[in-house]
C-alpha cells in the first residue's frame, strides 16, 4: 500500500504508541524512585507534559507560537481552586471539567482577537492577553482568586462513592490521579494529530496561504487548535492545584508562558512528547543542581544558553535529535532526476544542439512518457458544476482593479464555454497575473463580476471558489514544505470529501471515504507514483512542478485555471508537461497563462491576449497568429512563430 | 468625579510614562522595522542600560558618566548578541527569530541577576535634578520634568539621523530590498549591525535615565517588554511615528485609568488593545498586508 505513510509512521495503529504509554505510566512508580526522582517532581513533569500537549498541537503542528499559554493554565486553575474552595463544590474531577471549559472559553475569545495577526503579531498579542488575565486576577478579581496570596487549601481528590470513598494520598497515589489525566489526554492529542483534522493543521503550518486556497477555512482551524491548547492548559493549571493544595498567583505569570515555549523546544517541538522531556530536563536540572551550591543559582542561566544553542543549531530539540538518529536514510526507489537531465544536456551538447531549442519530437526516447496507457488516471474525481447547464463555464463582465492610481485591468469581459481549454497570453505586465487573482478569488475586482457555471462569485474569496470546484496552480510553487508528496496532495482532497471545515478530530485519516483513491489518482495522474511517500524538499525541480499541477488537480476541479504551467521547466519537462495537459482536460475546463508559444498554439483551443491591462484580441490560435495588432504588442516577437 | 488639577496631573504622569514607553517602543520598532526581527530580548537591554548605569555612578559618582555608561553596556551586549547569533537569524522563520531573541533575553537577565543578586538597587537622583518644580498649576519633581525633555530630544535625534540622513536612507532601502543595496556596493550587514546598536543603545539609554524614578532589578526589563509590545501593536509594527503616538496612547491610558481605580489601568491597556485589534488590526500607523 503506497499510503501508508499518509500521517506518520504506524498511523494505522495508534493504539500501540498508547500501549507504551500506558505501560511506562505505570513503571514510573516502580523505577522513578531508584533514579532519585520523587512522586512530587514526576507529577509536576507530568503536569508541564499534559500542558505541553496542547500546545504542541498550536506550536508544533499548527506552527501558531503562542506565549500567552499562561493565560488558561491560570484560568482553567483559579476556575478549579475556587469551585472547590469557596463554593462548597468537593467532586474534584467535575471542578477540574469545569475549569477546563472555562479555560476553552477564554481560548475561543482570546483566539478571536489573536487569530486576526499571525507571525510575531501572534506571538506579542496573545503575550499581551496573558498578562491582562494576570493583573485581573491580582486585583480586579482579587476577591475571588486571592489575589496575590492565590487560593490555599484545594481538596485532595476523593475516590469512589459514599462509605468506599478514599481520600487519595499525596505522593504516588497522586501521581496516579494525574497520570490518569496524562493518559487521557496523550490519547485525544494523539488521534488529532493523526485525523484529517490533524493533517490540515501540519498544511497550515507549511503553507498557510495555500491551505486556504485548497479550500480549507483557515481561520476556523486554527481556532480549533487554540481551544484544543487552552483545553490542555486548563485541565494542567487545574491539576497543578490540586497537587499542590494551592493555586499560585504567578501560573498566570510571563514565565509561566516562557517556561513552556522553552521546555517545548528543548524536548522538540510537533513530537507530543517533547515538552514532557523538555519538562523532564527543566525540572530535573533545577533539583539536580540544588546539590551543587556554586552554580545552583546559574540553573536557568544553563537553560537559557541551551535552549539558545538549540535553537540556533538544533531547531528539532531533543527528541527530533534522537528521532533523526533513527531513522534509516531513504533509498532511491526511481533514476535519479538530476543525472537524467544532465545526461540530457550531455548528448545535447555533444550533438551541438541548444538545450532551449530542443522540440518536442526530439524528446530523448529514455525519458518517461506522458501519454503511456497505464498512466491514464482511472478514479480522478471531477466536482459536480455548481449550476445548471448551457452557461459557459467561466466568465467575467467588465472586470477591473485597481491598487490606488494604478489599474492593473480594465473592463475586461470573456466567456469561456464548458470544456474548452483556453489560452491567456501577452506580454509581461500586461496584467495576466491579477487577472488570474480575480477569478480564483484571491483578490477581490475593483468593479466587474465573475459568474461560475452562471452562479456570481465575485467576492465569495479564495476558500469559497475553490469549494465551487474551481482550482488554481501557482507559477512559483506553493507546496506544503515539511509534508510527504501524498501528504501534499491529501492536503486538497480533504477539502474537497470535507468540506472548508470538518472537526473530525478522532477520527482516523484513513478512515476518510475516497482519500486514498483521489490521492492515488492524481500521483499517478502527475507521474509521482514512486515518489509518494517522499518529503517535498528531496524532489527535482520538474516533480516540484508537476505536484504544484496535482495539488490543483487533486481538488476535483471542474474549472482549473494553470499559471505558467511550464515555467522554469526544462525542454522534456515541458513536452511532459504538455502531455499532461492534454490528459486532465477530459471533463474539465482549462484556463492557462503561458508565456511558451508553442505550447500554447498547440494546446489551446481558443486563445485570449491581454495587453495592458486590457483585452485585446481573441481569437482560435490560426486567428491570433495572424492577428496584426497581437503581433504589434509584441513588437514584431510573434514573427519567429 | 475627580478634580480639574488632579485630572491634569495625571495626563501630565501619562505623557511622562508614554514619552519613556515611545522611547523603549521606538528602538524595538526601528529593529524590527529594519532587520525583520522583533527582539525579544529588549527588555532585557533596557534592564543591562539601567545596571551598567548603576555600576558607572557607584565607581564615578556622576549620572552623566552614567548615562554614557548605560548606553555603552546595552551598545556592548547589543552589538555582541547581533554578531555571534542574530545575524544567523535573518534568513529563518518569525518564530524561530523571537524564540532565539527571548532565550538570549534570559541569559541576559539570568547573568546580571548572578552577577548583582535578585535584590533591587537604587540609583540616585543627580544634583540639577533635585527638588520640586511648581508648573502653574501642579508641583512635579524636576527630575521627572527634566526627563521627559530629555527623551523628547533624544525621540528627535532618532527620527532625524533615521529619516533625514544618508545613513537613514540606507536603512530604510535596506528595509525594501537588502540585496539590491548589498548589490550596489554598500555593505548592508554592517547598516544592520549599526541599527542594531541604535536600538540597544536607546533601550540602555531609557533604562539609565528612568533608573532614579523605580527599582532597579534584573526583572524590570520583562513588564517594560510587555508594555511595549502594546505599543508597536497599537501603533502599528515597524512604525517610528507609530510607537511614538503609541507610546503617548499607552502611558495616558495607564495614567487615566489609576486615575479611576489603579486596579483597572493595566487591564484598560489591553482592553484597548484589544478593541484596536478588532478595528484596525495593522495598528494606527501600520501599513495593511504587512506581517
Amino acid at each position: 500500500m503506497i499510503l501508508r505513510n499518509l500521517a506518520t509512521r504506524g498511523a494505522g495503529r495508534p493504539w500501540v504508541a498508547e500501549l507504551i504509554t500506558l505501560i511506562v505510566l505505570f513503571l514510573c512508580p516502580l523505577v522513578l524512585p531508584l533514579l532519585g526522582v520523587g512522586a512530587d517532581m514526576a507529577s509536576r513533569i507530568l503536569i508541564w507534559g499534559l500542558f505541553g500537549l496542547g500546545f504542541d498541537i498550536l506550536f508544533g503542528f499548527t506552527g501558531l507560537l503562542s506565549f500567552g499559554q499562561a493565560a488558561f493554565f491560570g484560568v482553567g486553575g483559579f476556575v478549579s481552586a475556587f469551585l472547590l474552595t469557596q463554593t462548597g463544590m468537593t467532586n474534584v474531577v467535575l471542578a477540574l471539567f469545569i475549569g477546563t471549559l472555562v479555560a476553552m472559553v477564554a481560548g475561543a475569545l482570546v483566539g478571536f482577537f489573536t487569530l486576526r495577526r499571525s507571525g510575531i503579531y501572534f506571538a506579542m498579542i496573545t503575550l499581551a492577553f496573558a498578562e491582562m488575565f494576570h493583573f485581573l486576577e491580582l486585583s480586579p478579581l482579587s476577591n475571588w482568586t486571592g489575589g496575590e496570596n492565590g487560593l490555599t487549601g484545594v481538596p485532595t481528590p476523593t475516590l469512589g462513592l459514599g462509605s468506599w470513598a478514599v481520600e487519595l494520598q499525596s505522593g504516588w497515589q497522586m501521581f496516579g490521579f494525574i497520570a490518569v489525566f496524562f493518559f487521557i489526554g496523550y490519547v485525544i492529542a494523539h488521534r488529532i494529530v493523526l485525523s484529517p483534522f490533524g493533517q490540515v493543521l501540519t498544511a497550515l503550518r507549511d503553507n498557510s496561504p495555500r491551505a486556504l486556497a485548497t479550500g480549507h477555512s483557515v481561520r476556523k482551524y486554527k481556532l480549533a487548535a487554540f481551544v484544543i491548547a487552552a483545553g490542555f492548559g486548563g485541565i494542567a493549571g487545574g491539576l497543578l492545584g490540586v497537587l499542590q493544595s494551592y493555586m499560585p498567583p504567578d501560573a498566570l505569570a510571563f514565565h509561566t508562558s516562557g517556561q513552556l515555549v522553552m521546555q517545548s523546544v528543548i524536548g522538540g517541538a510537533g513530537t507530543l512528547f517533547g515538552p514532557l522531556l523538555g519538562a523532564g530536563v527543566w525540572l530535573g536540572l533545577r533539583d539536580s543542581l540544588q546539590d551543587f551550591p556554586t552554580i545552583a543559582p546559574a540553573w536557568k542561566l544553563i537553560l537559557g544558553v541551551v535552549f539558545v544553542v538549540l535553537i540556533t543549531v538544533f531547531r528539532q530539540g531533543l527528541l527530533g535529535a534522537v528521532k533523526t538518529l533513527f531513522t534509516p536514510r531513504r533509498v532511491a526507489t526511481e533514476p535519479d532526476v538530476a543525472e537524467l537531465s544532465a545526461e540530457v544536456t550531455r548528448r545535447h551538447a555533444v550533438a551541438g544542439v541548444p538545450d532551449a531549442q530542443l522540440r518536442e519530437d526530439e524528446v530523448p526516447d529514455y525519458a518517461f512518457h506522458a501519454d503511456t496507457p497505464h498512466r491514464r488516471a482511472k478514479g480522478l474525481d471531477i466536482t459536480p458544476k455548481a449550476a445548471d447547464k448551457g452557461m459557459p463555464a467561466l466568465e467575467c463582465r467588465n472586470l477591473t482593479k485597481r491598487y490606488g492610481g494604478l489599474t492593473a485591468n480594465e473592463g475586461i469581459t470573456l466567456s469561456i464555454p464548458e470544456g474548452q481549454l483556453r489560452g491567456i497570453i501577452g506580454p509581461n505586465g500586461a496584467g495576466k497575473s491579477t487577472f488570474f487573482k480575480m477569478l480564483a478569488g484571491e483578490v477581490a475586482p475593483t468593479e466587474g463580476e465573475i459568474f461560475l457555471h452562471g452562479a456570481n462569485i465575485t467576492g465569495l474569496g479564495v476558500t469559497a471558489v475553490s469549494q465551487l470546484g474551481m482550482s488554481k496552480s501557482y507559477q512559483i510553487n506553493q507546496l506544503f514544505a515539511k509534508l510527504t508528496v501524498a501528504q501534499n496532495l491529501a492536503i486538497p482532497v480533504l477539502a474537497r470529501i470535507r468540506g472548508e471545515f470538518r472537526p473530525d478530530m478522532l477520527t482516523s485519516l484513513h478512515g476518510v471515504p475516497g482519500l486514498h483513491g483521489q490521492i492515488e489518482a492524481t500521483l499517478e495522474m502527475v507521474n509521482l507514483l514512486e515518489r509518494a511517500d517522499v518529503p517535498v524538499t528531496e524532489l527535482a525541480y520538474g516533480e516540484k512542478r508537476r505536484l504544484e499541477i496535482g495539488l490543483a488537480l487533486a481538488n476535483a476541479p471542474n474549472v482549473l485555471l494553470l499559471d505558467e504551467p511550464l515555467a522554469g521547466m526544462s525542454p522534456r519537462e515541458r513536452a511532459d508537461t504538455v502531455q499532461l495537459l492534454k490528459q486532465i482536460r477530459a471533463g474539465r475546463t482549462l484556463v492557462v497563462v503561458e508565456h511558451d508559444m508553442d505550447a500554447m498554439f498547440e494546446l489551446a483551443e481558443y486563445i485570449s491576449v491581454l495587453q495592458e491591462g486590457r483585452l485585446l484580441a481573441e481569437g482560435t490560435p490560426e486567428e491570433i497568429k495572424g492577428d496584426q495588432r497581437v503581433q504589434d504588442a509584441y513588437l514584431g516577437g510573434m514573427e519567429e512563430v | 468625579m475627580p478634580s480639574l488639577p488632579l485630572f491634569l496631573s495625571q495626563l501630565f504622569n501619562g505623557l511622562a510614562l508614554g514619552l519613556l514607553l515611545a522611547l523603549i517602543s521606538a528602538g524595538l520598532t526601528v529593529i524590527y522595522g529594519t532587520l525583520g526581527v522583533l527582539n525579544l530580548a529588549h527588555g532585557a537591554l533596557f534592564m543591562v542600560g539601567a545596571y551598567a548605569g548603576f555600576v558607572a555612578m557607584e565607581h564615578t559618582g556622576s549620572f552623566v558618566l552614567a548615562m554614557v555608561g548605560g548606553m555603552a553596556g546595552a551598545l556592548i551586549v547589543g552589538l555582541l548578541m547581533e554578531r555571534i547569533i542574530i545575524r544567523y537569524f535573518y534568513q529563518r522563520p518569525a518564530e524561530d527569530q523571537i524564540l532565539v531573541t527571548f532565550g538570549i533575553g534570559i541569559i541576559i537577565t539570568e547573568a546580571v541577576r548572578l552577577g548583582f543578586g535578585g535584590i533591587s538597587q537604587r540609583v540616585a537622583v543627580p544634583e540639577w535634578g533635585q527638588g520640586i518644580t511648581k508648573l502653574g498649576f501642579l508641583f512635579y519633581p524636576t527630575y521627572r520634568i527634566e526627563v521627559m525633555v530629555i527623551v523628547a530630544v533624544v525621540l528627535l535625534l532618532l527620527y532625524l539621523i533615521l529619516y533625514r540622513t544618508r545613513i537613514g536612507m540606507i536603512v530604510r532601502a535596506g528595509i525594501e530590498d537588502s540585496l539590491m543595496v548589498n548589490m550596489l556596493g554598500i555593505n548592508v550587514y554592517r547598516v544592520f549591525l549599526l541599527v542594531f546598536g541604535i536600538g540597544a543603545m536607546t533601550a540602555g539609554f531609557a533604562g539609565i535615565i528612568n533608573a532614579p524614578i523605580v527599582a532597579v532589578t534584573p526583572d524590570m526589563g520583562e513588564a517594560i517588554l510587555v508594555q511595549s509590545f502594546v505599543v508597536i501593536v497599537i501603533g502599528g509594527v515597524g512604525s517610528f511615528p507609530g510607537a511614538v503616538v503609541g507610546g503617548i496612547i499607552a502611558g495616558e491610558i495607564v495614567s487615566l485609568t489609576s486615575m479611576f481605580n489603579p486596579a483597572y489601568s493595566h487591564v484598560m491597556l489591553f482592553a484597548v488593545m484589544a478593541l484596536l485589534l478588532a478595528v484596525r488590526p495593522q495598528g494606527l500607523f501600520g501599513i495593511e498586508g504587512r506581517e
